[in-house]
């Protein structure tokens, strides 16, 4: 009797009615979700399937037919049993790319364009494509041609899917090389970064030294330039020409070491950030309890701090590592003839046109990144869980050695970043290097350079603006989506994953990923290719991860309760999300939209492959200069690309302190 | 099931209350017939049935996972039911998004705007209706000054005390003069002080507006205390209904005597409408258990009623004991009994004051005590 009222009675589920806000809230769910799908998904699927396919002239697929002098037709013959015949092209000559074409007169050795002979050809198969001139033919029915419009006939390859180009790209032993020195210098960089961040971090955290704010910004600074203006800096220190180039001890800087040095400058900062921040949640409480039964100081920091740092020093690795495995700029400056993945991509495709193996390249890249980016993530969601413990801050006590050793430390750090970017300004500065060193602003006149010229600053400006204000506007409204929509689980944890995607995707992948989607004339999205539009889209996607985690982290600290209380005051959400969402999550908005800034002036990676000669960029120009031989000028554009992105912050900071000021009143009780 | 067709316009009611003249009683304001709530294997609500009426304030009681937030989610659209219907006033509201139905909320985290003004906060729900601003001010200075908070209108929530912030929270949900006002806990964040004091304004605000008032609670005070009539729920189901008094001097089931008040509990058996506690046999009132059906004796510590010295131990449900233990609690002892007639036994009964004095009662003293009949409750089952 009891037991049949246990039972949930057959029938449907009830649900709830779409008002017009569940309506508006899926429809801006889906549109985002679409605009993931497309400026991710698809690109990334573009590129997995070029990465697996092949393209060869199928000989046996076509057949000719030739008339002598008079007009009397031989016999139809393909055009494989010519070719075995003469013997006249092999395998190799046969293999081909997307783009390939073969003059069908390669099949005619005595082929003369003025003589009287006809000729015909015709598909013996369905699919047997040729281009007569710029048009498109593909038929089984014969087409006759006079010799002199037979000679502008050309084969076109034929696709067919495998895992060819992957045999290809591991059977060619300076391609695979590239895997084995990406690694070590990832490895090697990853180790020196986080070593000199934890000594610095621990530093900025556990002693009394003196000038803390200036070493935090100076720490911070190489954030604000392209990863590779240390890369400048260095040939101008020790490169052929270098100041002091007696140093390296008849090494060449061109090559690991420069690689591995710069890398340590650029990713220096994002290690120290997450390194201070697992340092910043320890419990002074632990270090009373380690000093109350007398434990050595340095069985306290291998017992207490390190366990404490361990998931913020794990996280920190695979940051690092996944930051210089993927970077593009600065080996492509200062490694020589050192090859690593991310220049393998731009080789193959900027400079052979062999687009099937920069997507092999790029799906080989994707492997460690998307490994380190999973671990990351499982890293990140238990160092969630030690954040939330209440604990009492740890406040150090000054204790003069130590904290002399640490402002030397720091010192030692503090001077090699600020002394790569002041080199770059010198050098800037500095007519003629390293023979006439007296000061001109020559080379800031870039319009007499390649690259773009100022065009390409003000470009990157532009950029960087759209980028902020578009991104900030669809990470944040996305990330509302995800956060605050009750029901639709499986459409949220979907999105959720999409929005966490790019994380683990390089610069350099999706740049070649967009070519592969925008650039097919099949595609209607194909008007935005070369445009300042792609540009924007590729970096909001690029940066996307971090911003989504900021505004998802702000809305979190939201009460879930306040869509309830608005929607039984009978308002829609939109209200809700303009007088009490946005200005509470304004200081996160504010971050978004700076650090989107920052990116799109700094990035090279994913812009190098879609920048067009009307959207040329700073970064790129820098990249571009150097290439050319104009180190000066690009150490000139680089350093506007500092000041640039050092007047964004000095704005930001300016603009949080008084919008908070004036909109987050009611925070000071 | 009447015959007249059920629509959204006035007209149902009028029919309904044409039709309900026959029929004596008002239909109710708000009925719920056999909700169920599925969270995939785990039934949160079970064949849920309620009815109530127009102006009542009820509370739903229960320990935590009970079903009563459920139940609440489910009234207010926030979290459907799986099975069963809901009407408001004539109209069924089972499939309306949250958005169309008619209520106002008040949550145990009061969810203020945190950037907005008291007096923000309390109009946010009045802008949109396009009434003229004077008309928002002077509605918005009227309930700030109905829950005692005009001095604070222009603070910002963070300002205010959790009381203050609570009333807030409850001018706000009442500004759009909804039909029904639900309160989720809206005092388990405030301190015992502030609570007692809020218990009471919160019950006078509801008989002056007249709103019907379902608020969730776990604190049977809180519920005996405010409450028109309790909805005790348990593993889902509803265990009872009934006025405070009902469901504190009536308990429906052992689970409604245990969890409203204290209760001293004994496993017994039923025998010709007596059961046994201890060396002795205690008449009750209630006598509709077969012979020797196994029961739980459910006695309240104050329905232990001290006898003067001189009264006979031998008169009916009157047992002999010997104080164990006593404990001052203020406004009572209580005190712990055992040996005498209550063998291997013990019993908690509450002695006033006035009573310890008068029988000077203290520890190791002999007494008589008495049951009386109608405060034997009996449940079938071993507890």
């Amino acid at each position: 009797m009891s037991a049949d009222a246990t039972v949930l009675p057959a029938g449907r589920p009830v649900k709830l009615g779409l008002d017009r806000d569940g309506l508006i809230k899926r429809l801006f769910m889906v549109l985002i979700a679409l605009y993931l799908i497309v400026t991710l998904a698809l690109p990334l699927y573009a590129m997995m399937s070029k990465s697996f396919s092949t393209y060869e002239f199928e000989l046996q697929r076509y057949a000719f037919q030739v008339s002598d002098g008079e007009g009397n037709w031989g016999e139809p013959v393909t055009a494989a049993e010519l070719n075995a015949r003469l013997g006249l092209l092999d395998e190799a000559d046969l293999a081909s790319t997307s783009d390939g074409r073969l003059a069908a007169t390669e099949l005619f050795p005595d082929f003369n364009f003025r003589s009287p002979v006809r000729y015909r050809i015709r598909g013996t198969v369905e699919d047997a494509p040729y281009l007569v001139g710029l048009e498109y033919h593909n038929s089984r029915e014969w087409q006759e041609f006079d010799s002199n419009t037979f000679r502008r006939i050309n084969l076109r390859p034929v696709r067919s899917i495998g895992v060819q180009n992957y045999v290809e790209y591991f059977s060619t032993p300076s391609l695979v090389s590239s895997i084995r020195n990406s690694f070590f210098i990832a490895s090697v960089s990853t180790v020196l970064t986080v070593g000199l961040a934890f000594g610095f971090a621990y530093a900025m955290n556990r002693s009394c030294m003196p000038f803390k704010g200036a070493f935090r910004l100076i720490a911070l600074m190489p954030i604000l330039v392209p990863s590779l203006l240390p890369g400048i800096a260095l040939i101008y220190l020790f490169g052929n020409q270098g100041l002091l180039k007696s140093l390296m001890m008849g090494h060449s800087i061109y090559g690991p070491i420069g690689i591995i040095v710069g890398s340590v400058f650029f990713t220096f900062p994002h290690a120290l950030i997450i390194i201070s921040t697992a340092l910043n949640i320890s419990d002074q409480r632990q270090y009373e309890a380690a000093e109350a039964l007398r434990t050595s100081k340095w069985r306290t920091f291998w017992t207490v701090t390190i366990p404490g740092a361990r998931y913020g020093l794990v996280s920190a690795v695979f940051v690092t590592f996944t930051l210089v495995i993927t970077d593009f700029g600065l080996p492509k400056v200062i490694g020589g003839q050192y090859n690593v993945l991310a220049v393998d991509i731009y080789k193959q495709v900027i400079g052979q046109q062999n687009f099937e193996m920069g997507a092999v390249v790029s799906v080989i890249l994707l492997v460690p990144a998307v490994f380190a980016f999973m671990i990351d993530r499982m890293v990140q969601k238990k160092q969630v869980a030690l954040l939330t413990a209440r604990s009492v801050p740890y406040s150090p006590k000054p204790k003069r050695g130590f904290d002399m050793a640490c402002l030397a430390w720091c010192s030692l750090i503090g001077l090699f970043i600020v002394g790569i970017i002041a080199i770059c300004q010198f050098a800037a500065l500095v007519r003629f290097w390293p023979y006439d060193l007296s000061l001109s602003l020559n080379n800031y006149a870039f319009n007499r350079m390649d690259g773009g010229g100022w065009s390409a600053y003000t470009n990157s400006i532009q950029l960087g603006l759209l980028t902020a204000f578009a991104g900030t506007v669809v990470i944040f409204i996305g990330a509302y989506m995800v956060e605050k929509v009750q029901g639709f689980a499986a459409g949220r944890s979907f999105f959720q994953f999409l929005a966490m995607l790019p994380m683990a995707v390089p610069g350099m992948v999706l740049g070649l990923a967009y070519i592969f989607f925008f650039n097919n004339p099949a595609n209607p999205l194909h008007v935005i290719y070369g445009t300042m539009a792609i540009l924007v889209i590729s970096t909001i996607t690029h940066f996307y991860t971090v911003g989504h985690l900021t505004a998802v982290t702000a809305l979190k600290q939201i009460d879930g309760e306040f869509e309830p209380v608005a929607t039984s005051l009978r308002q829609p959400f939109y209200r809700l999300f303009s007088r009490v969402t946005v200005p509470v999550c304004l200081p996160a908005i504010l971050d978004i939209s700076i650090y989107l800034f920052v990116n799109a002036m700094t990035t090279v990676s994913a812009v190098v492959f879609l920048y067009s000669t009307e959207t040329n960029l700073a970064s790129v120009a820098v990249l571009n200069m150097d290439d050319a031989g104009d180190i000066a000028p690009a150490a000139a554009m680089g350093m506007m690309i500092f000041y640039t992105n050092a007047a964004a912050r000095l704005v930001h900071a300016f603009a949080s302190r008084s919008l908070l000021a004036r909109t987050q009143v009611w925070r000071t009780r | 099931m009447r015959h007249e067709t059920v629509n959204e316009s006035p007209g149902p009611r009028a029919a309904g209350d044409a039709g309900g003249a026959a029929a004596s009683t008002e239909p109710a304001y708000l009925r719920i017939d056999n909700l169920w709530k599925a969270f995939g294997e785990f039934l949160a609500l079970k064949d849920v049935s309620l009815r109530i009426g127009r102006g009542e304030f009820v509370c739903f009681l229960g320990p935590s996972g009970c079903g009563k937030t459920t139940l609440l989610r489910a009234i207010a659209g926030l979290d459907p039911q799986s099975r069963g219907t809901i009407h408001q006033d004539g109209r069924d509201i089972s499939a309306l998004p949250a958005s169309r139905r008619d209520y106002g909320i008040v949550f145990q985290s009061y969810a203020l705007f945190p950037n907005l003004t008291i007096e923000r906060n309390v109009a946010f729900g009045l802008e949109n209706a396009r009434r003229p601003r004077a008309e928002i001010r002077a509605r918005v200075a009227e309930l700030l000054a109905l829950v005692g908070l005009s001095d604070q209108a222009r603070k910002y929530p963070a300002q205010l005390s959790g009381g203050q912030q609570q009333r807030v929270a409850l001018a706000r949900a009442i500004a759009i003069s909804p039909g029904l006002l639900l309160l989720d806990e809206p005092l388990s964040a405030l301190d015992a002080k502030v609570r007692i004091h809020l218990r009471h304004e919160i019950k006078e605000l509801q008989r002056k507006l007249g709103v019907t008032t379902i608020m969730v609670t776990h604190d049977q005070e809180e519920a005996l205390s405010m409450a028109d009539r309790i909805v005790v729920m348990n593993h889902g189901v509803i265990e009872q209904v009934g006025t405070p008094v009902e469901i504190y001097r009536h308990p429906a089931s052992l689970f409604v005597a245990d969890f409203v008040g204290e209760t001293n509990k004994f496993a017994s058996r039923s025998d010709a409408g007596t059961v046994r506690l201890g060396r002795r046999t205690l008449s009750m009132a209630r006598d509709d258990f077969a012979d020797g059906e196994p029961l739980t004796v459910a006695i309240r510590p104050e329905d232990v009623l001290p006898q003067s010295a001189g009264e006979a131990a031998s008169g009916p449900n009157r047992l002999a004991v010997v104080i164990d233990d006593m404990e001052f609690l203020g406004a009572f002892w209580r005190t712990h009994l055992s040996g005498g007639d209550l063998g291997d036994e013990t019993l908690i009964a509450n002695f006033s004051m006035n009573a310890v004095r008068r029988l000077n009662l203290e520890r190791g003293a002999s007494l008589t005590i008495e049951i009386p009949v109608e405060r034997v409750l009996a449940f079938p089952g071993e507890a």
